[in-house]
């Protein structure tokens, strides 16, 4: 299958000294749908900055479907669309006039670009908006705005720098819908978020860098599956004085009626259940204490420091 | 890029640039209007009557071409070096920086932005100056050249400004402590015979001196200095400022980390 985007030994240092990449090496294959995660400063905007031609590299290549950005970055940049994470569009322009002006820089004519800008702004519930001035926009219009405009060249590689960041639970879930319907169409996504959940949802494959360095490159899968142990919550139907024994786990009693209860890969929870039941104890609700993507981010990012 | 996929992109520039600065045309339309009414009426009515001949013709007619070139001067400096140091600040420079724009084609549209707003002040001064003067053109293309040329060369020094300007300050240094006194010392308001030789000497040292001097000839056929000399010097200044225009945005100052 054919890179989308190959990535090897970047390295990035700024005039301040700062050495925001170390010589990462990634590779996303065409049409996945690609989380790049981090935690705040790791290195990961600096990293979508230099694919995207917005950021200078000290060191490194960069290719887009085989496109190298320092000897054929033209090519490389037609195949790209960005959302990046600030708002960066004139807040004083007209909604329809920012996505038709962004056609044009890609060499769209006037008539062409009208016709694909109607189509994204109606995809993204903005048509009505069209005449609005930017500013005016909700939060959530805006990244809709920003999506819209990054579309607009109908782009191979879509890179999303944290795109449902304050955004409602609501229209963040239509989002990902938005985000798996153009990703099924053959779009290739490349994810940064914030929120594991949405990574662990929408993406096939992940790689978390940290100070600069990837410190995990797999599929999301694979990665799941190194989970070893996951908390539970067991949410109880009655009060309980003190902690139930359940032979084999480790349980803690968090309030009169919430156990949490840790559970082994190698374990299943039948035991947990029928022994709660032989003890009297009835369970009403059970959940995950955490996101499971959480508790590896935050193991592996630990382990890192 | 094929080169009808780069026009597109360059027009796409030059249209942006003409849509914002007629959209907030009581900022960049309406105030030189007004302030060049009022300098045909002060000292081209009023001063200029009681001063008499300038030159060998009236004063009021001596000053007009001088004006009208101080208006294109300021305005393609002031349209590009707010322009794109707005997009900066903005960011919204990336809009750019992602496509596949090559960084001339970005140059000549703020550079054309620049001229477009330069050119419709100065004709919108010189459509005003014909209720206080008669003006006949002497050479047409003197006056055309010399105009185009010169708010070639404001306008890629106010993108040199933007690029390098980091506060909102940085913008408006140069165009108060730089270009409004070489402006009003160019030859706009008198013929530089007026002063006594050494101030001759310091004041051909001014570039403005010979654009205004130079489209002073082109509409009434008198100038201070060489023409000839002037279109040379101008054109020299053109390649070595959009030279450096393209050195900075090749790379990245104040526009990428």
């Amino acid at each position: 299958m054919t890179s989308a985007l190959k990535i090897e030994n970047l390295r990035k240092t700024y005039g301040n000294g700062f050495e925001a990449l170390k010589g990462i090496s990634l590779e996303v294959k065409e049409g996945d749908f690609f989380a790049l995660l981090g935690p705040n400063g790791a290195g990961k905007s600096t990293t979508l900055g230099i694919v995207s031609s917005l950021v200078n590299k000290s060191d490194g290549t960069v290719s887009v479907f085989g496109h190298s950005i320092d000897k054929d970055l033209a090519k490389a940049k037609l195949s790209l669309g960005v959302v990046p994470q600030e708002f960066n569009f004139n807040p004083f322009e007209k909604v329809v006039d920012i996505v038709i002006t962004q056609a044009g820089y890609y060499g769209i004519p006037a008539a062409r670009a009208r016709e694909r800008a109607e189509f994204y702004l109606k995809k993204l519930g903005l048509w009505d908006k069209r005449n609005e001035r930017a500013r005016m926009l909700s939060g959530g219009m805006k990244r809709r705005l920003m999506i819209a405009r990054a579309l607009v060249h109908d782009p191979k590689v879509l890179i999303l720098d944290e795109p449902t960041a304050g955004v409602d639970i609501e229209l963040r879930r239509s989002m990902w819908e938005f985000l798996r319907e153009i990703n099924a169409a053959g779009t290739t996504i490349i994810l940064t978020t914030h929120y594991l959940e949405e990574a662990e949802s929408l993406c096939r494959n992940i790689a978390i860098i940290d100070h600069g360095q990837i410190i995990q490159n797999s599929s999301m899968k694979a990665l799941l599956a190194k989970l070893n142990m996951e908390t539970f919550i067991l949410d109880l139907d009655g009060d309980l004085e003190s902690v139930p024994q359940i032979e084999g786990y480790r349980v803690s009693l968090t309030d009169s009626h919430t156990l949490e209860v840790e559970v082994q890969k190698s374990q299943g929870l039948n035991a947990v259940f029928s022994q709660l039941s032989e003890q009297g104890v009835a369970v009403a609700s059970m959940r995950n204490k955490a996101n499971r993507l959480e508790e590896l981010f935050v193991s592996l990012v630990d382990k890192n420091l | 890029m094929p080169s009808q996929l780069l026009f597109t992109a360059f027009w796409t520039i030059v249209v942006k640039e003409v849509r914002r600065f007629t959209r907030i045309w009581p900022q960049t339309l309406l105030p030189p209007a007004i302030t060049m009414t009022l300098y045909f009426i002060i000292f081209g009515n009023l001063i200029g009557s009681r001063i008499g001949e300038m030159g060998g013709f009236d004063y009021m007619e001596y000053i007009v071409p001088g004006l009208i070139m101080m208006s294109v001067i300021t305005n393609s400096y002031g349209n590009v070096v707010s322009s794109f140091f707005g997009t900066k600040f903005q960011h919204n420079i990336e809009e750019l920086l992602v496509a596949p724009v090559p960084n001339w084609i970005i140059l000549s549209g703020y550079v054309i932005g620049g001229m477009a707003r330069g050119l419709a002040v100065g004709l919108i001064v010189t459509v005003l100056s014909m209720f206080f003067t008669d003006l006949q053109i002497h050479h047409l293309g003197v006056t055309v050249g010399i105009v185009l040329l010169t708010s070639i060369v404001f306008a890629l020094g106010g993108f040199i400004n933007a690029v390098f300007a980091t506060t909102f300050d940085d913008i408006s240094i140069i165009p108060t402590f730089v270009l409004t006194p070489l402006t009003y010392l160019g030859g706009v308001f008198y013929s530089i015979e007026l002063l006594p030789e050494f101030w001759q000497g310091v004041s051909q040292l001014n570039p403005i001196l010979y654009m205004v001097n130079t489209f002073r000839y082109g509409i009434l056929g008198v100038s201070d200095i060489n023409v000839g000399f002037a279109f040379t010097m101008i054109f020299v200044f053109i390649v070595a400022l959009a030279g450096f225009s393209l050195h900075l945005l090749n790379i990245g100052k104040g526009i990428r980390n």
